[in-house]
């Protein structure tokens, strides 16, 4: 059986999904058997070099760059899977999602009680900047996702359930205490 | 053992006594039906609708309905848990439940429901409404972002004289429940903790209590809810 080729990206997450994914200790030997990875911050390759079998989404979608992202990973994989509570329903990041926009960004530049040294009151605006969403989104709300494993973390069995039964094409394992939300 | 009738629940012969509400029959019987807005002790609202059975061919809440001889309960049908999981993912969807920064994580009778339907994620659009938090009163805080409005805390905690400690407020998509600003500063510690306790989300907590216990230890972090009523 040829390799199944996978890719990760953290969006707006916090990349703890990804410490997970490292947590199935030495069965990360067993996954190097059965995957290669291709774009991952994992390996460090920045761009797609052929079609992906299984993409893997950490975090959801704050800013354009994070959509832009979302669509190349759905454009290059077979499946993706979104992995975790921010890519499931925004997360923690989430929670400024009853605020303004503009009353985060002053919160953050200008008003803030940490805020030093910003004596021009500059909101940072160079075009090289991701533009900020309005809310963050859930990525299934932006592209299709096939699969989801929840958790903040998911627990390193969920993952490896998962990806053990996606790459050998066999039912999934799922105990009680693998489906946890926090 | 007088008024002893006898019914079923998915093809199992149960008994109880005449007019005990179905949830409770059950839970006398082995058989755990979930509950949110209603809890043992207290007058049945049929609010929440995860209740739901159906009875000789229609869709009924088991906490408002009493059961009668000859009664066929479908309790654990794929239809019936289909139901169910929907009632769960349109209240996850309905309010902001962030269960990674709640405090009442790992107890909550929502989540837990989740985890029992193995709901990975929502079907429906999240609303993200917008709602606030009242920590004014000197022990409680209340959030609205957590709130199903199952009038569990205007039902159960109230004062010596009767009178509720919580109260609905507007109507609509605005309806809320609210602490009564004047009677939140006479509350003692146990009223509060209990309030805390018989909200089934995280939306009433007590101040300086969050996070207690570990996780792995809280009450459905191994084991799912309804599990010491009927094994799954």
């Amino acid at each position: 059986m040829s390799k199944q080729i996978i890719a990760t990206t953290s969006l707006a997450g916090c990349f703890g999904c990804h410490m997970s994914l490292l947590d199935i200790d030495e069965r990360i030997l067993q996954l190097i058997e059965l995957v290669e990875f291709n774009k991952s911050p994992v390996n460090d390759i920045k761009t797609f070099t052929k079609q992906v079998d299984i993409g893997i989404i950490e975090g959801g979608c704050c800013n354009s760059e994070n959509v832009a992202v979302l669509k190349d990973f759905r454009k290059h994989c077979n499946l993706l899977v979104s992995v975790g509570e921010c890519a499931i329903m925004g997360g923690l990041p989430a929670m400024r999602n009853g605020i303004p926009i503009g009353e985060c960004l002053h919160e953050a530049y200008i008003g803030g009680i940490t805020v030093q040294q910003n004596h021009e009151h500059i909101i940072p605006n160079d075009e090289e900047l991701p533009m900020l969403l309005d809310k963050v989104y859930p990525c299934h709300e932006i592209v299709k996702i096939d699969y989801f494993l929840p958790g903040c973390p998911p627990r390193a069995d969920l993952i490896w359930n998962a990806l053990y039964a996606l790459i050998t094409n066999t039912p999934m394992d799922i105990p009680y205490e693998v489906i946890k939300f926090d | 053992m007088d008024n002893q009738i006898i019914f079923t629940i998915d093809g199992k012969e149960c008994r109880a006594a005449a007019g005990t509400y179905i949830v409770e029959a059950a839970r006398q019987n082995g058989v755990f039906i979930p509950t949110l807005c209603n809890m043992p002790g207290i007058t049945p609202k049929g609010a929440c609708r995860i209740c739901t059975v159906r009875i000789n061919g229609r869709l009924m809440t088991s906490c408002t309905t009493p059961v009668i001889a000859g009664m066929e309960i479908e309790n654990n049908s794929p239809e019936i848990r289909e139901l169910r999981k929907s009632i769960i993912e349109l209240l996850f969807v309905s309010g902001n439940h962030f269960c990674p920064a709640c405090e009442k994580s790992g107890d909550c009778e929502l989540q837990a429901l989740a985890y029992l339907f193995q709901m990975m994620v929502p079907r429906f659009p999240y609303q993200f409404p917008v709602k606030e938090i009242d920590a004014s009163a000197p022990l409680i805080v209340k959030d609205q972002n957590r709130c199903i409005l199952c009038k569990r805390c205007i039902r159960t905690i109230k004062d010596e004289q009767g009178r509720s400690y919580f109260a609905f407020e507007s109507r609509g998509n605005k309806l809320e429940v609210v602490l009564d600003k004047e009677m939140a500063k006479t509350m003692i510690a146990e009223t509060a903790e209990l309030a805390m306790k018989n909200c089934p989300v995280g939306s009433i907590l007590v101040k300086e209590k969050g996070f207690y216990q570990p996780i792995g230890t809280r009450k459905f972090d191994q084991q799912p809810i309804g599990s010491e009523i009927s094994t799954h």
